[in-house]
């Protein structure tokens, strides 16, 4: 995790990543995972460029990856008009294998609709087959899943409800907390490379292996290739394990 | 009061304190005799503390309450006025009412010229439903108890409707867009006030702020006029509070250490002069000032075996950012001490919210508690070298002072984690009037 030595070495490459609305969505610490994705690309070796998106600013020019977190309501109407700017781009991207990752009030916007506590239905990008209900009760606590990165430990805090659509698959099955919603024991969501998920935490550093996996899909993207360094993640397994003993008893 | 009101509240006290007698003999100080008297007569408060000759101050807001609440009693008593306050952390009115109890005679007639409670966002509505406030001191909405509120543009409506109910003076904080805003909900004829920082040092204000939602025109902001407080920092420790339309306050110095300190001392004092009008001596104010003591875990400093050390209450961004602006010029050894219980707040992802760049050059020596790791975590994510991690509090405490004895020291920790520490300090230092203040004797 040297960063000297890595500096001595030619970078692997530039690889460009696009933070979602920083200022308006990136509550509870979701700025955390760009910052983790920009320190762990310069860990193995590649030169990370870190795109903040604010509403009504030009698009960057290359976007390996794209990353939004949550918000509050005042901030999601404020970046809704953009988000409409935007949106023929992100399913474009979506569809062609970018990697992205929205958390909480982001992932509601990647959905299908969101219906408010009053009925009203507010249509969302459609890149993820997935509608959410408004609730006047919220789900928050700590959350433990099983995916297909291993397990993910994270913190909830959302009132809505969000249901799958047929098909579409979830990003992982609850062993602790709520996840979607309280009856289905499914997580987010994931289409090709696109995961929603309501996970803060903030989800990337306590997860090394989903934040890995991400950067493998970009760094290809960007460069052609995957070379990654050894990186000492003993403190974030520690950090980790002790959440899934914690609370699956694992 | 007619004579059937004065008979509940007579009887409702009666019962309340004798529950409060039955709970110090086992030994314990507790809400349950507000409770007893609240359900006895639930208009408790609002018949005592309704009659008091200069009002009833709230202040409320997420950061500062304590330290405000106690400097904004100390200036009112130095002028001569017999003050009821609520003990710290007696967030409800059950705690407000237990505390009257000692102070009031059957007749409900409580023996004070005014009231200033502390009461976070939620129950400073609930108090009002019962006793509308004649002065709210309204300082700040930043992310903190999230799993409470949820949101801060919830806190910022549980803050404008306490507004709302206020019927005589309202003093905000015009470099805080929530708080700042709130002065276009205020009824017609209700005073408004303000504290700001003096523009020479406005920079250093984004760094303690909520980035997201601050005012995105700057005409939006509001004009002070001759009475609003300004803080003028000469140094890190001394300051002057300025009155564009009276006499200044200061130059002063507290006892208590930081920006956040001097903000809040500026927010006491222009309360107090609202309240106070014409009988406001800046003089008397100052001295009051220079002679509270920090509260309970705000920069309180502790004679670990001869060498200081300090401990910093953290609990969430803002607070956190301002206790590292307050402390990076004079790095000593640290620890980091996390823990997630409820009254810590059950999520750690606010650690990202802050940047431990100041720490870098010294170091950190032990990150402890229950998400030692997680803390750790976060610091490898900001290059500070940490030297070791023990979740164990105990372990971790005794270890950290033992590898530095003979210099200062500093830890930084969430309340739980605070509370379990003092109680090993206690002992291990024989600090038997620790965390006692001796201005409440
Ligand atoms: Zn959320």
């Amino acid at each position: 995790m040297s960063e000297s030595t890595n500096q001595d070495q030619a970078s692997k490459g530039e690889v460009h990543l696009v933070h979602l609305y920083p200022r308006q969505m990136s509550i509870y610490g979701d700025l955390g995972n760009t910052r983790a994705m920009a320190a762990r690309l310069r860990w193995h070796g590649y030169t990370p460029v870190v795109h903040d998106h604010h509403p009504g600013a030009q698009w960057p020019e290359q976007a390996h990856l794209v990353l939004g977190g949550g918000g509050q309501d005042s901030g999601q109407v404020r970046v809704q008009e953009d988000l409409d700017a935007q949106a023929d781009r992100l399913r474009e991207l979506a569809n062609d294998g970018v990697p992205m990752l929205m958390i909480c009030g982001m992932y509601q916007l990647m959905g299908k609709a969101f219906i408010t506590v009053e009925g009203k239905r507010l249509p969302g990008l459609g890149i993820l087959d997935v509608t959410t209900q408004g609730n006047a009760t919220r789900m928050i606590g700590p959350v433990v899943l099983e995916t297909e990165f291993g397990t993910v430990v994270g913190y909830e805090n959302h009132s809505g409800s969000t249901v799958l659509g047929e098909g579409q698959a979830a990003f992982g099955k609850v062993l602790h907390g709520n996840g979607n919603n309280p009856e289905d024991g499914d997580e987010g969501a994931r289409t090709n490379n696109v995961i929603g998920s309501y996970l803060h935490g903030p989800i990337l550093p306590a997860n090394p292996a989903l934040a890995d996996s991400l950067l493998e899909i970009a760094a290809i993207r960007a460069t052609g290739s995957w070379l990654p360094n050894e990186i000492d993640d003993s403190i974030a397994t520690q950090a980790h394990q002790r959440q899934v003993t914690r609370l699956t008893d694992r | 009061m007619d004579l059937l009101t004065q008979v509940r509240t007579s009887a409702a006290i009666a019962v309340g304190k004798a529950a409060r007698t039955a709970s110090r003999l086992r030994g314990g100080g507790s809400a349950l005799p507000g409770l007893v008297t609240e359900k006895v007569d639930p208009r408790i408060l609002a018949h005592t503390l309704g009659e008091l000759a200069h009002g009833v101050v709230v202040v409320s807001g997420t950061n500062g309450k304590t330290t405000t609440t106690k400097m904004l009693v100390a200036v009112l008593r130095a002028h001569g006025l017999s003050v009821f306050t609520n003990p710290t952390g007696s967030n409800f009115t059950r705690g407000v009412i237990s505390s009257m109890l000692g102070e009031v005679g059957l007749s409900g007639r409580l023996k004070a010229d005014v009231a200033v409670v502390e009461l976070d966002e939620a129950h400073s509505l609930k108090f009002a439903q019962v006793v509308k406030p004649t002065h709210s001191l309204l300082l700040n909405v930043a992310r903190d108890q999230l799993d409470r509120f949820a949101e801060i543009d919830h806190t910022a409506q549980l803050l404008a409707s306490l507004a709302e109910q206020t019927h005589g003076s309202v003093v905000l904080n015009a470099d805080d867009a929530f708080i700042a805003r709130i002065a276009d909900v205020v009824q017609p004829g209700v005073g408004i006030e303000w504290f700001a920082v003096d523009p020479e040092i406005a920079d250093q204000l984004p760094a303690i702020q909520e980035d997201d939602v601050r005012f995105s025109d700057p005409a939006d902001a509001p004009t002070l006029g001759p009475a609003a407080g300004l803080l003028h920092p000469h140094d890190a420790k001394s300051f002057t509070i300025r009155y564009p339309g009276g006499s200044n306050v200061g130059p002063l110095e507290l006892r208590q250490r930081g920006l956040a300190a001097m903000i809040n001392s500026t927010a006491a004092t222009t309360m107090a002069r609202v309240l106070l009008d014409e009988r406001f001596v800046p003089a008397t104010a100052q001295m009051a000032l220079e002679r509270v003591n920090p509260p309970f875990g705000r920069g309180e400093v502790i004679d670990a075996g001869g060498c200081p050390l300090e401990l910093v209450l953290v609990k969430n961004p803002a607070g956190f950012t301002v206790a590292l602006g307050t402390y990076g010029n004079e790095p000593v050894a640290s620890m980091v001490a996390i823990n997630d219980n409820y009254a810590d707040g059950r999520d750690v992802s606010w650690l990202y919210d802050v940047s431990f760049e100041s720490l870098r050059s010294r170091g950190v020596a032990l990150t402890s508690g229950v998400r030692a790791y997680d803390m750790a975590l976060r610091l490898q994510y900001d290059d500070v070298q940490v030297d070791r991690v023990e979740p164990d509090l105990d372990e971790a405490l005794d270890s950290f002072l033992a590898a530095h004895q003979g210099e200062p020291t500093r830890i930084f920790c969430t309340y739980t984690a605070m509370m379990h520490l003092r109680r090993r300090l206690s002992t291990k230092f024989d600090l038997a009037r620790f965390g006692e203040d001796p201005e409440n004797e």
